[in-house]
């Protein structure tokens, strides 16, 4: 019985005009969180969407539980996995609470309203982020940083096995970071897995267990974290000199010039 | 959710009122005991006339047609993300109108006349959202500039087969352009559509929301985009022909009904898909009974009343959009 949650088979995801670069074979454990590095337009969305099934590759397969992407309905995917956005898109005024409650969708049959326990999943889901004062705000009165957390909160309400999270901290203040990033490891802990963008290295070798590197010319290297945040490696990444140093045994690192 | 069952109690209420409005004014206004009586079968044999054979049929055509453009819009809003969205802006209305236009023109039979309205609709939904959406999303300039200049071509297109057609025909014709109630006679159809339209629709609304949030969000939620996009094509075309063949290209309908409503119900489509069929359907209503009476015996069309209420919205809209 293959227990892994995902498994990427030889993956090439698409970038029109770019080369194919490596191509991706990993799998995704429950209990591990991996984390998705690379400079500005090096794919890490576009890879995200691919393993949310939103986005066809280039080549290779995709299987989430075991089944090839390609067999599963919408519905399937989303009972499994969420995928929290970089950018949102409120067209349409919505509450906080209706937004987060949208996360319970893949569970509900198409005539069935919202019961008792979906609202106390969402509820629950805005007090994890700090939001339960806010739920009923027009969701177009939010900051940048109070608007991601909702994202996430959605994720949460949903509550799949598989977290895919596209820069989820990049507007958030430094305590609203580590907060997401500990409900994050906190799931992990609990069986489910991550996969999440970032762009802070400092964050990703605190907080994740498995890094990928995805360099702008396509090709990519991934291990544990402790084999793929080294200085020489990180400079190449970045293009950007970088000093190192350590605290509480973790590494840190910081631009130089 | 809640405020489901109350808001539509409310609205079926004010509808009926609407309604009864409708009824009792015009040429020989009658009181409401006059026009219980005629309901109850104890009226003057002139009133029962006036009201059952002249004034209801009118009355329940313009219902129909307000409810049809408004769930039309409130759907079209939904799929382009963009409360602008509207048959008649975006030329869905000129596009049906050509449609029944030609048709009568070759003498088809009535049946047909719709059916080719319904092509007209589709065809101009298509091309406006196919231009309209070129390699990105649907950009509000980018969908309203497209509507804008489709309507023109097909109001152009009604003017020539207008121009074209023998005088004796024209004044009958001539609503094609404006909208107008005074040739509805049968609302039969529409009511027909509109209950169709909203039992298919009705169970689709929590899918309908995770869309207004975005495709791409939404299939992240897990709904099958495509299909339901092109299920939401087909109602909202079905919905401006039926209401076309009825009363022309009334506009603005579908702009300003679930615009209010959203303001003061939110956006939940299961409350604003049937909600919008009541308010549209009171608003034209009240709108053809405005157009009848204002400057009687004359009268006005009635999307002459529709577009003085119409434009002042949508500019505000588009003002705020920005």
């Amino acid at each position: 019985m293959d227990r892994s949650l995902m498994q990427l088979e030889q993956l090439v995801i698409h970038i029109p005009d770019r080369a194919p670069g490596s191509p991706l074979s990993f799998t995704v454990e429950p209990g591990q969180c991996w984390g998705i590095l690379g400079p500005n337009g090096a794919g890490k969305t576009t890879l995200l969407h691919t393993l949310a099934g939103l986005h066809a590759p280039r080549s290779g397969n995709v299987h989430l539980e075991g089944r090839s992407m390609a067999a599963l309905s919408r519905r399937e995917i989303a009972r499994r996995l969420a995928l929290v956005f970089q950018h949102h898109h409120d067209g349409f005024p919505a509450t906080v609470l209706e937004t987060a409650l949208i996360g319970r969708h893949p569970f509900m049959r198409p005539w069935q309203l919202e019961t008792a326990e979906d609202l106390g999943r969402a509820r629950a889901a805005l007090k994890r982020v700090d939001l339960a004062d806010l739920e009923h705000r027009e969701v177009s009165t939010l900051s940048g940083g109070e608007r991601q957390r909702l994202a996430f909160a959605t994720a949460l309400a949903q509550d799949p096995r598989l977290y895919l999270l596209d820069e989820p901290v990049s507007h958030l203040d430094l305590h609203h970071q580590v907060a997401l990033l500990n409900i994050v490891g906190e799931k992990v802990a609990a069986g489910h897995a991550a996969v999440l963008s970032l762009h802070d290295v400092n964050l990703a070798a605190r907080h994740c267990d498995h890094i990928l590197l995805l360099y702008p010319d396509g090709n990519a290297c991934w291990g544990p974290t402790a084999d793929m945040l080294l200085l020489p490696v990180l400079e190449r990444l970045y293009g950007q000199s970088l000093v190192q140093g350590e605290v509480d045994g973790v590494p840190v690192f910081l631009p130089t010039g | 959710m809640n405020r489901l069952p109350i808001s539509l109690a409310l609205l079926a209420a004010a509808g009926l009122l609407a309604m009864g409005v409708s009824l009792a004014l015009g040429s020989v206004p009658l009181s409401a005991a006059e026009l219980w009586a005629v309901f109850t079968g104890d009226g003057a044999p002139l009133h029962r006339t006036l009201v059952l054979e002249l004034r209801l049929p009118r009355t329940l055509a313009a219902f129909a047609t307000g409810a049809l453009l408004a769930v039309a819009g409130a759907l079209m809003q939904v799929l382009l993300r963009n409360p602008l969205a509207d048959p008649y802006v975006l030329g869905i209305s000129g596009g049906a109108a050509v449609g029944a236009l030609l048709s009568m023109l070759a003498g088809l039979a009535t049946a047909l006349v719709s059916g080719a309205a319904f092509a007209g609709a589709l065809l101009s939904t298509l091309l406006v959202f196919g231009l309209a959406h070129g390699t990105g999303s649907w950009s509000p300039v980018r969908l309203l500039l497209t509507g804008v200049v489709v309507a023109a071509g097909w109001g152009a297109l009604i003017s020539f087969i207008l121009a074209v057609s023998p005088g004796a025909e024209l004044p009958g014709m001539l609503y094609w352009l404006m909208g107008d109630l005074s040739h509805a006679r049968n609302p039969v159809m529409g009511w027909g559509v509109l209950v169709l339209v909203l039992l298919i629709a009705w169970p689709l609304g929590r899918h309908l929301n995770v869309l207004a949030r975005g495709s791409l969000q939404a299939a992240a939620l897990g709904v099958s985009v495509r299909p339901l996009e092109w299920t939401v094509y087909l109602l909202a075309a079905l919905l401006t022909a039926t209401a076309v063949t009825l009363a022309g290209t009334v506009g603005f309908v579908g702009l300003i009904v679930p615009h209010m409503l959203r303001l003061v119900l939110g956006n939940d489509q299961r409350i604003i898909l049937p909600a919008a069929a009541l308010a549209g359907g009171i608003l034209l209503t009240l709108a053809d009974t405005l157009a009848r009476t204002v400057i009687a015996p004359q009268q006005l069309p009635v999307g002459v009343i529709t577009a003085m209420l119409g434009v002042p919205v949508f500019l505000y809209l588009l003002h705020r959009s920005r």
